[in-house]
């Protein structure tokens, strides 16, 4: 592919210097970290044609703007453009304004591979930052592969894939999972397990790692596991299971509009929450706490890698920045802070990798360090996956999470767990 | 399951049955003001889930309208909130028919297509309105929590206030229908419409207030589930398919087999989840009852009609 | 605007739609422009069945994503197998075995799946196993004089169950994230752009093929008892013919259409999901037919691309408004056009070209307008 705008030629001799000339004014140079990458030439940093100019460079953005899944994937959808903005403001990526590329993928997965096929092939977009569900994700994986593109994922999933063209900003299931475990039946002297979830491949393939962990770590018991299809409203008849079984923990891994009936309802049969029974979910953030109402979910535990209530100085900026950009009363969850981190891990694997293509992105990202990620320091895995704390929260009425336990170190993210397969 | 005690298993049955029953007041609720727009005009109004979040939405309105200017009057917003509802559902259902309906009435099967364009139409402004992102309608403290009937055994306050509207709301159709000047005219319509014009009633205003009952009913209902569901602009599509079988599977022209489809469904599937994996419970029930609508097209119940 | 019109613009019709479609189009669209097109035409399928059951027979099936569904995945399930060797799934507990049956503790392959080995077997299984499972339905039904809403109402509930069990049992049919990651057909790499191109062209001749069965029906005797089937019943039952078996085979025919559809869809778009067979899509290929024009086989063709090639063009440049303006296509065209753009075609354009194409027409009238049957008993 050779556009022949790429070619270093056409490139004005006289606005180079401009920009040269721009980088050595100190007061500029505030604005931007490191102006001094804005010397490299596009033919150099840009072999494979990709949507890059000297000014610019060109990502795309794919999520669910209409369809069921629209009310997840609105917050990634902000958290990547306040991203975006934020490194534009501090001099853009190797001295370029990013610019960006929106793309419906309508809740429908051969949409997600047709945009997706559209933002690589027609836009020759320099990353993409998108998908959410396991499934949009699966159905633009071989795409990305084919045409060779980069897309920075966000959400918590299953693991059992690791691919050369994703970044997980997202923990994977054992991730996420584990510690939770270990906490709850550590602190809370749970013997019993009661899981349950909806019925597609994430709640299924994370119930079945808690159950070996449960059963062959923990040496407990899981005393019932239930799926619902995606959309059951009506949970009473499982709520009696549970009543009857009596379990320490309820496990539960509910989505999308299932979850404020599922909560609703349990509140309404009378379990307690707060004093009396224990339940950990992950896959209530606090997007999800505003559909359902504090009211209902308070006293629940959490277990995932950031809460809006975080404390610490980049979590604050973070979360003063998103609210000053999409509104005051905005909440932030695990996934959209996942989002976020897509495009800073972006800019900082560009600019470590020197280069905009593909190969060198994929080959230096192991080991990408972002210090300034809202839930502190994370680091790029050989296996694409992110190092990451992982917490437990408790809810609150308000619809934000307590911090109550996060692990000490770093957790290795590990998609492909043996022993737990 | 049989190493619990006999006590414990009969309040696990008595809670079972009533989470059975709550679940019938539900179907009733959703499936009433489609039955009566099913039965009257052989319409299958798919913009019907819409009009049930509709109901959601302006509820959500009203509570937040209570607590900025009338905080004292919290509590009530609720009963206050069905009310609006009722209006707000209503008033559009008569504009709709008015715009769309009344010119489709030869044309039962495009109906379906140009109420589904609605349903359609209707989402995008409740996103465009209302965001992408379920909004949580907070209850009144008295409909929170449950009472103790024994120690084992407790009833959840929102169930048995959903169960006494249905029933308020199915008597209410029921005296209208059959106690009033204007449900004597909507039977005529049903029984036979020429008929019913040439003798004086005007059947064009008959229509068109039963589609805005119809639509008004489902507000009152869209009302009611904020307590147990959840409320953004898809939410309606989850109610499609249970909808359309319970009214379909009771036979149309008939509110009484609305009432007894809904029973039949809600028990079966109440039971079948209490035994099996809530996913299977669901297929097996729609099987169920799709297999008898192959036995029985005509539904649970017929009205014998003269063509 | 029927099939019962001049033979010479009926022709002409068929003649242009297949220069676009092999000549005009590759010409001018790039590789991922005609793979959407491409893409656009397995619903175009999915059309002519339902111009036979619906437009003609009346009987309105907003299942047809059931079937669609099943050709798509018995495709899948042949292309999965052939990705699946041994050697490519060496890292999973039970190499040789589609991925996803290892994330869910399958040690073999189920039964069901073994006949997808053949390729021969999966082709014909495209259009027979949805025939099959529609005459199953369609016999129960029909029968029993089930019709108009009912039956509308019935395929769509056995929609959400199909959904909801493929969903469900993730083992063997890879749950809500589908079949993905298909490679190769007998060995012929399908991701590649050259072969998109070539899958493009067959699938356009099989569509033509496809049309050409279907006008055959439509022209012949069978044709016009299906007509009077929709527009009176009983009369035609009356006259001593077997409705419920004309109409079932109306359905089974709209169901074989689908399948084959389904299986160009997998090989088009290199997956197959769930998602495609819910009860929403269901009804936007019913809405691809009735933009066409419900009675008309090239009208549905240029229903299924319109359609979808505005849902491209709008959710690429105004998201938002997609809704607003498919919601409006379905009430406009329902209140305003029910006849389509063919019925355009056929009111405004062809009286004027009519008299220049042929100028001895000889021009049987036969009442095929819109006219719905009676409403539902």
């Amino acid at each position: 592919m050779s556009q022949d705008k790429f070619k270093p030629e056409l490139v004005s001799p006289f606005r180079r210097k401009l920009l040269m000339g721009a980088a050595a004014l100190p007061a500029l140079a505030l604005l931007g970290p490191r102006p001094s990458f804005a010397q490299a030439a596009t033919a150099a940093v840009n072999t494979t044609g990709l949507a890059v100019t000297d000014s610019t460079v060109t990502v795309g953005i794919l999520h669910s703007v209409t369809g069921t899944m629209a009310i997840s994937e609105t917050g990634s959808v902000q958290a990547e453009k306040l991203a975006i903005s934020q490194i534009n403001a501090a001099g853009g990526v190797l001295g370029r304004k990013i610019e960006f590329i929106q793309e419906d993928g309508a809740s429908d997965w051969p949409t997600f591979a047709e945009k997706a096929k559209k933002l690589l092939v027609q836009d020759k977009t320099a990353a993409v930052f998108g998908c959410w569900t396991s499934a949009s994700r699966k159905a633009v994986l071989p795409v990305f592969e084919q045409y060779n593109g980069m897309l920075y994922y966000p959400t918590f999933y299953e693991g059992l894939e690791q691919s050369k063209n994703v970044i997980y900003t997202g923990q994977e299931a054992t991730q996420q999972i584990i510690a939770g475990l270990d906490w709850v039946a550590k602190e809370k002297g749970a013997k019993t397990f009661y899981l349950l979830g909806s019925d597609y491949i994430w709640p299924r393939t994370s119930n079945k790692i808690a159950r070996k962990h449960i059963e062959n770590h923990l040496n407990l018991e899981v005393v019932g596991e239930e799926y619902f299809p995606l959309g059951h409203t009506q949970f009473n008849s499982a709520i009696n299971k549970i009543k009857l079984k009596k379990p320490d923990v309820i496990y539960a891994i509910i989505v999308g509009g299932s979850n404020v009936a599922f909560y609703k309802q349990l509140k309404a049969a009378g379990f307690d929450l707060e004093n009396k029974q224990t339940l950990l979910t992950i896959s209530v953030t606090e997007d999800e706490i505003r559909g359902i109402g504090g009211e209902n979910i308070v006293g629940a535990y959490a277990c995932m890698k950031y809460f809006q209530s975080l404390d610490n100085p980049n979590n604050a900026a973070f979360v003063k920045a998103f609210k000053d950009m999409w509104g005051q009363d905005i909440v932030i969850g695990d996934v959209t802070q996942a989002a976020y981190l897509g495009p800073w891990l972006w800019k900082l694997t560009v600019e470590k990798a020197g280069s905009f293509d593909i190969d060198k992105i994929a080959a230096a990202s192991p080991g990408v360090e972002f210090t300034g990620a809202p839930e502190g320091y994370v680091r790029i895995h050989e296996n694409h996956h992110l190092w990451s704390k992982t917490r437990v929260g408790r809810a609150r009425t308000d619809g934000q999470y307590d911090l109550i336990y996060e692990t000490a170190d770093l957790v290795e993210p590990n998609p492909f767990p043996k022993g737990y397969q | 399951m049989f190493d619990y005690s006999l006590g414990e298993l009969g309040s696990i049955l008595a809670m079972q049955a009533f989470a059975g029953l709550i679940l019938f007041s539900v179907f009733v609720l959703m499936a009433l003001g489609l039955a009566i727009i099913f039965g009257q005009m052989g319409v299958i109004n798919m913009a019907h889930g819409e009009f049930l979040i509709l109901g959601a939405y302006v509820t959500y309105i009203t509570q937040h309208l209570f607590s900025d200017y009338l905080p004292w009057a919290q509590p009530a917003y609720f009963l206050v909130a069905m009310v609006f509802a009722f209006v707000v559902s209503g008033a559009l259902g008569l504009i709709v028919e008015w715009l769309l309906i009344r010119h489709l009435y030869s044309r039962p099967l495009d109906t379906l297509l140009a109420t589904w364009g609605l349903s359609l139409i209707m989402q995008q402004v409740f996103r465009s309105v209302f965001g992408a992102r379920e909004v949580g309608v907070e209850l009144p403290d008295w409909l929170m929590g449950s009472l103790a009937v024994t120690d084992t055994i407790e009833v959840q306050i929102n169930g048995l206030f959903v169960m006494g509207l249905t029933l308020l709301i199915t008597a209410a159709v029921l005296v209208l229908l059959f106690r009033s000047r204007w449900g004597l005219q909507v039977r005529a319509v049903t029984a036979n419409r020429v008929m019913a014009g040439a003798v004086g009633i005007d059947t064009r205003r008959v229509d068109r207030l039963t589609f805005g009952l119809g639509c008004g009913v489902a507000g009152i209902a869209g009302s009611a589930f904020t307590m147990i569901g959840s409320t953004g602009p898809t939410s309606g599509q989850l109610y499609i398919v249970d909808t359309f079988l319970v009214v379909v599977f009771g036979g149309a022209q008939s509110l009484f087999g609305t009432v007894a489809s809904a029973l039949t469904i809600s028990q079966s599937q109440s039971a079948l989840e209490f035994f099996l994996s809530g996913s299977m419970a669901k297929v097996i029930t729609l099987l169920i009852v799709i297999g008898i609508l192959m036995l029985r097209p005509q539904g649970l119940f017929v009205l014998k009609l003269r063509r | 605007m029927s099939l019962i019109k001049s033979r010479g613009t009926e022709l002409l019709g068929y003649l242009l739609l297949a220069v676009v479609l092999l000549v005009v189009l590759p010409l001018l669209l790039d590789n991922f422009r005609l793979n959407l097109i491409g893409k656009y035409l397995t619903f175009a399928f999915v059309v002519i069945g339902l111009v036979i059951s619906w437009g003609y027979t009346g009987v309105l099936s907003l299942g047809q994503g059931l079937f669609f569904g099943l050709g798509g995945y018995i495709m899948a399930m042949f292309l999965k197998l052939e990705a699946s060797t041994p050697e490519a799934t060496a890292i999973q507990s039970t190499p040789g075995i589609p991925d996803f049956m290892d994330w869910n503790q399958l040690t073999a392959l189920p039964w069901f799946w073994e006949p997808s080995h053949s390729f021969i077997f999966t082709v014909f299984a495209i259009v027979l196993v949805p025939s099959a499972l529609a005459y199953v339905i369609g016999a129960a039904m029909f029968k029993r004089r089930v019709g108009g809403v009912y039956f509308a109402i019935i395929t769509q509930a056995l929609v959400a169950v199909a959904t909801i069990l493929i969903i469900g049992q993730q083992g063997y049919t890879g749950g809500v994230n589908g079949i993905t990651d298909l490679r190769t057909l007998m060995g012929w790499d399908i991701r590649t752009d050259s072969a998109k191109t070539i899958l493009y062209f067959i699938e356009v001749v099989l569509l033509f093929g496809c049309m050409a069965v279907a006008r055959l029906m439509l022209g012949s005797k069978l044709g016009r008892i299906l007509v009077a089937i929709r527009d009176k019943e009983e009369r035609v039952r009356f006259s001593g013919y077997d409705v419920a078996n004309f109409k079932t085979f109306a359905f089974c025919a709209a169901a074989g259409f689908a399948g084959i559809g389904g299986g160009m869809f997998t090989l088009q778009v290199g997956f197959m999901s769930p998602s495609i067979i819910g009860i929403v899509p269901s009804i936007e290929m019913v809405i691809f037919c009735a933009v066409g024009g419900r009675l008309s086989l090239i009208g549905g063709v240029l229903g299924a691309l319109l359609v979808n090639a505005a849902k491209t063009g709008f959710s690429e440049e105004f998201p938002e408004l997609w809704l607003l303006g498919l919601g409006g296509l379905f009430i406009g065209v329902v209140l305003f056009f029910p006849r389509g753009v063919a019925g355009l075609y056929a009111d405004h354009v062809e009286p004027r070209l009519g008299p220049w194409l042929n100028r001895a027409r000889l021009r049987t009238k036969l009442p095929v307008g819109p006219a719905e049957p009676t409403p539902a008993e």
